[in-house]
C-alpha cells in the first residue's frame, strides 16, 4: 500500500468512528472582488475534537473561522452548526464563541465585567450569573484577579480573560484565532499544554487557527492544512508529518529535504527513483507508488530520518536495500548545535545542500562529526515519501 | 559656574528666554489689563482710581446683558448637543465605511474649518433670509434656531475631527467580540464603541461649547433683530464707550471659558490615567 493510500485510510477511519459532526462546512467560498480567500471548502468537525486550521498567512484559515463565527458572510456555500444551517443567522445568535487574536478584552471593564458581559446580554438571572462567572474564572485560574482592570494584567492573563469570557457562555464550539502567537516562547509552550488540558476538562469542541505548525501538531487531534483558500490535506498530526500528500504539506509541516526525480521502476513491492541531485545513487522504497514509470516525482526525506557515516571507500550498506541505493556523499558545511539535537548542513557532490538532524544522546555526541568533514549520508527505504505533486 | 548647555536645551539660552517672555507678555498682558480694569473705580477706564466691584453689580442688574448671556448659553448648549451627535456620526461613518467619493465627503466635512468666518457669516445671512427664511416671531428658544443651526455647522467638524482621531486607535475586534458574545449592533455600539470614544466626545463637546459661546462673526450675521447674544451685546456696548462694565462682562466670559477648558483638561488626563 502506498503512503498516500495509508493516509487516506486513516482519514476514513477517523470519519467512520465519528458520530454526527458538530460543524459542517459545505462548499464554502469567499471572494472579495477577484481575490479568492476561501475556495470551495467542505469540512466536517466532530464533537469534542481539538481541531486546527493550519496554513501560511493569507491561506484563508482566519476567514473560514470568521465565516463560522458569523463575522463574515460566505459568497457561496452553507455552514451547519450542530446540524442547523446558519444561513443569515448573525454572530450573536450562533452557539459558537471566539477568542480573538488581539484577545479584544474590553479595556473599560474589570475582568469580572468582561466575563459577565455575554451572560448579561443573554439575560441570565443573577445568582446563576455570578456562579458561572466564578466558575469560568476559576477554570482559567483568574479567580483572584476578578476586580482588576485589563491594563493591570499581563498578556497571558488577558488571554485567560478572553478564554473565560467565551467559555462562560457554554458554546458548542470554541474558536481560537492564533491564540498563542502574541505570547513569548516559554509562556507559549506552557499555554499550549494548558489549552489542551482545558479542552479535555470542558469537553467542548475547540477549533484553532494557527500558522505555527509545531503548535498545531502539539495540540490538535486533527489538522487541516490550508493553502491558497483550499484544504491541502486533512489528518492527524502524525499523518501530516509522516505521510504528507503533497510537496506543499511536506514542506510546510516540519522541515524536509526534497529531491526531484524520475520514477524508473515501480513494482508492487519496490519502487526506484532516480534523482539527478543524488546521482549516481538511486532512491529505493520497499512499496509501490502511484504514478506511471518515467513520470516526474518528488522524494521527501525528513532530516531526522537520515544518518551520517564517517568517510569510507565504499558507500555504507543500508539494511534491506540493494547496494548503492539510499546513500549520498558530501561534506559537512555547517553545524548548528541546538543542545538536544544538532543540525548538520551537508553539501552533496552535486551541489545540493541538505539538512540532517541527530539527537545528542550522550554528552559527547556533538563531537562525532566536525565541520568540513567528508561524510556519507544514508536512509532506510521506509523513510522517503514519494510525491506526485 | 553655570553648567554647559546640552545640545537641545534651548530653554537655557538667554535669547530664548527673552523671546518666551515677550511672547507671553504680548499674549497675556492685554487680558490681565482687561481683568484688572474691570475693578477700576472710574468711568473713563484710563487711569486707575481704586478698587470697586460696582461694575460687576451693574452687570448683574443689566437686564439686556443677562438676556444676552442666557441666549448665548442656550445656543451653546443646543449647538453642542447637536454638533456632538452629527460630528460623532460623521466620524464613525468615515471610519467604518469605504464608499465612492469618501475623500470628497471628508473634505466637505472639514470645509467649515477652513472657510473664513466672514464668508460663513454672509452665506448664513443669505441662507436664512433668501433660501430658507427663519420666521421672526417665534417664541424664545425656537427664535434662536437659525443661530443654533449656524453654530452646529461650524462646530461639528471639530467634534468629528477629535472623535475621528480617537476612533483610529479602536480595535475593531472588540466590537466583533461583543457581537460574538451575543450583543446586537446597537448593544455593541453602546457597550464597546461608545465607551472608547467617550473622552473624545467630552473634549469635542467642550470645544464646541466654547466655540459657540465665543462666536461673534457668524452670530452677528445670523441673529435676527430681536436676538442678541453675549459677544454681540459686548460689541454693541463697546460702540458707545469702553466702560469697566464691558471689562467686567468680558472677564466673566473669560472665566467661563477657562473653567470649561480646565474641566476638559482634567477629564482628559483622567481618561489617560485610566488607560495607563
Amino acid at each position: 500500500m502506498s503512503n498516500v493510500d495509508q493516509a487516506l485510510a486513516s482519514d476514513a477511519k477517523a470519519t467512520k468512528a465519528a458520530v454526527k459532526p458538530i460543524i459542517s462546512f459545505r462548499n464554502i467560498s469567499k471572494r472579495w472582488g477577484s481575490t479568492v480567500a476561501v475556495d470551495n471548502v467542505s469540512l466536517d468537525i466532530q464533537p469534542g475534537e481539538f481541531f486546527a486550521l493550519l496554513g501560511p498567512s493569507g491561506c484563508g484559515k482566519t476567514t473560514l473561522l470568521r465565516i463560522l463565527a458569523g463575522l463574515e458572510v460566505p459568497t457561496e456555500g452553507h455552514i451547519f452548526i450542530d446540524g442547523q444551517d446558519m444561513g443569515d443567522i448573525p454572530p450573536n445568535r450562533r452557539a459558537v464563541n471566539m477568542v480573538f487574536q488581539s484577545y479584544a478584552v474590553f479595556p473599560h471593564m474589570t475582568v469580572a465585567d468582561n466575563v459577565v458581559y455575554g451572560l448579561k446580554i443573554d439575560g441570565v438571572p443573577q445568582p446563576e450569573r455570578d456562579r458561572r462567572v466564578q466558575e469560568a474564572l476559576d477554570l482559567v485560574q483568574l479567580g483572584h484577579l476578578a476586580a482588576r482592570m485589563p491594563d493591570q494584567l499581563s498578556g497571558g492573563q488577558r488571554q485567560r480573560v478572553a478564554l473565560a469570557r467565551a467559555l462562560v457562555k457554554k458554546p458548542k464550539v470554541l474558536l481560537l484565532d492564533e491564540p498563542l502567537s502574541a505570547l513569548d516562547a516559554k509562556l507559549r509552550e506552557a499555554m499550549r499544554f494548558e489549552l489542551s488540558q482545558l479542552q479535555q476538562k470542558v469537553g467542548i469542541t475547540f477549533i484553532m487557527v494557527t500558522h505555527d505548525q509545531t503548535e498545531a501538531l502539539a495540540i490538535a487531534c486533527r489538522v487541516a492544512v490550508m493553502n491558497k483558500g483550499s484544504i491541502a490535506q486533512l489528518g492527524t498530526p502524525s499523518d501530516l508529518y509522516e505521510f504528507p500528500a503533497s510537496r506543499f504539506v511536506a514542506d510546510f509541516i516540519g522541515s524536509v529535504n526534497m529531491f526531484e526525480g524520475k520514477l524508473i521502476d515501480d513494482k508492487p513491492d519496490e519502487a526506484i527513483v532516480a534523482c539527478p541531485e543524488l546521482d549516481p545513487y538511486h532512491v529505493q522504497v520497499p512499496h509501490g507508488v502511484p504514478g506511471k514509470e518515467e513520470s516526474s516525482v518528488w522524494v521527501a526525506i525528513r532530516p531526522e530520518k537520515m544518518n551520517l557515516h564517517k568517510d569510507s571507500e565504499a558507500p555504507p550498506s543500508v539494511p534491506e536495500c540493494p547496494a548503492a541505493h539510499n546513500v549520498a556523499k558530501g561534506d559537512i558545511k555547517d553545524i548548528s548545535y541546538l543542545g538536544d539535537i544538532s543540525i548538520y548542513h551537508v553539501l552533496l557532490a552535486n551541489g545540493r545542500l541538505i539538512r540532517i538532524s541527530r539527537p545528542n544522546r550522550s554528552r559527547w555526541d556533538q563531537d562525532n562529526f566536525s565541520a568540513g568533514e567528508k561524510v556519507w549520508v544514508s536512509w532506510v527505504g521506509s523513510s522517503p515519501v514519494v510525491l506526485q505533486s | 559656574m553655570a553648567q554647559r548647555r546640552a545640545p537641545l536645551e534651548y530653554n537655557r539660552m538667554w535669547q530664548i528666554r527673552i523671546w518666551l517672555f515677550a511672547v507671553f507678555f504680548f499674549l497675556y498682558a492685554p487680558l490681565v489689563a482687561l481683568i484688572a480694569f474691570s475693578f477700576n473705580d472710574s468711568k473713563r477706564n484710563i487711569v486707575w482710581r481704586g478698587f470697586t466691584l460696582d461694575y460687576y453689580r451693574k452687570l448683574f442688574n443689566n437686564q439686556d446683558l443677562l438676556i444676552a448671556f442666557a441666549n448665548s448659553l442656550t445656543i451653546a448648549l443646543f449647538a453642542t448637543l447637536i454638533a456632538l451627535v452629527v460630528g460623532a456620526l460623521a466620524a464613525v461613518l468615515l471610519w467604518r465605511y469605504r464608499f465612492a467619493g469618501k475623500v470628497a465627503v471628508e473634505g466637505a466635512f472639514t470645509l467649515p474649518l477652513v472657510v473664513p468666518e466672514i464668508c460663513m457669516g454672509v452665506s448664513m445671512l443669505l441662507f436664512f433670509t433668501r433660501v430658507a427664511p427663519w420666521p421672526n416671531n417665534l417664541i424664545w428658544p425656537l427664535s434662536l434656531g437659525s443661530i443654533i443651526i449656524a453654530h452646529v455647522s461650524f462646530c461639528f467638524p471639530f467634534v468629528a475631527l477629535v472623535v475621528g482621531a480617537r476612533l483610529a486607535s479602536f480595535n475593531k475586534e472588540q466590537e466583533e467580540a461583543a457581537r460574538d458574545l451575543g450583543a446586537n449592533d446597537w448593544q455593541a455600539f453602546r457597550d464597546v464603541l461608545l465607551p472608547h470614544i467617550r473622552p473624545a466626545l467630552i473634549a469635542g463637546g467642550l470645544l464646541a461649547f466654547t466655540l459657540s459661546l465665543d462666536d461673534f462673526v457668524i452670530t452677528f450675521f445670523t441673529s435676527g433683530p430681536d436676538t442678541i447674544t453675549f459677544p454681540v451685546k459686548v460689541y454693541s456696548m463697546l460702540r458707545f464707550s469702553v466702560t469697566p462694565e464691558v471689562n467686567a462682562a468680558s472677564t466673566m466670559l473669560i472665566l467661563l471659558t477657562i473653567v470649561l477648558m480646565a474641566i476638559m483638561m482634567v477629564m482628559q488626563s483622567r481618561a489617560q490615567k485610566a488607560k495607563g
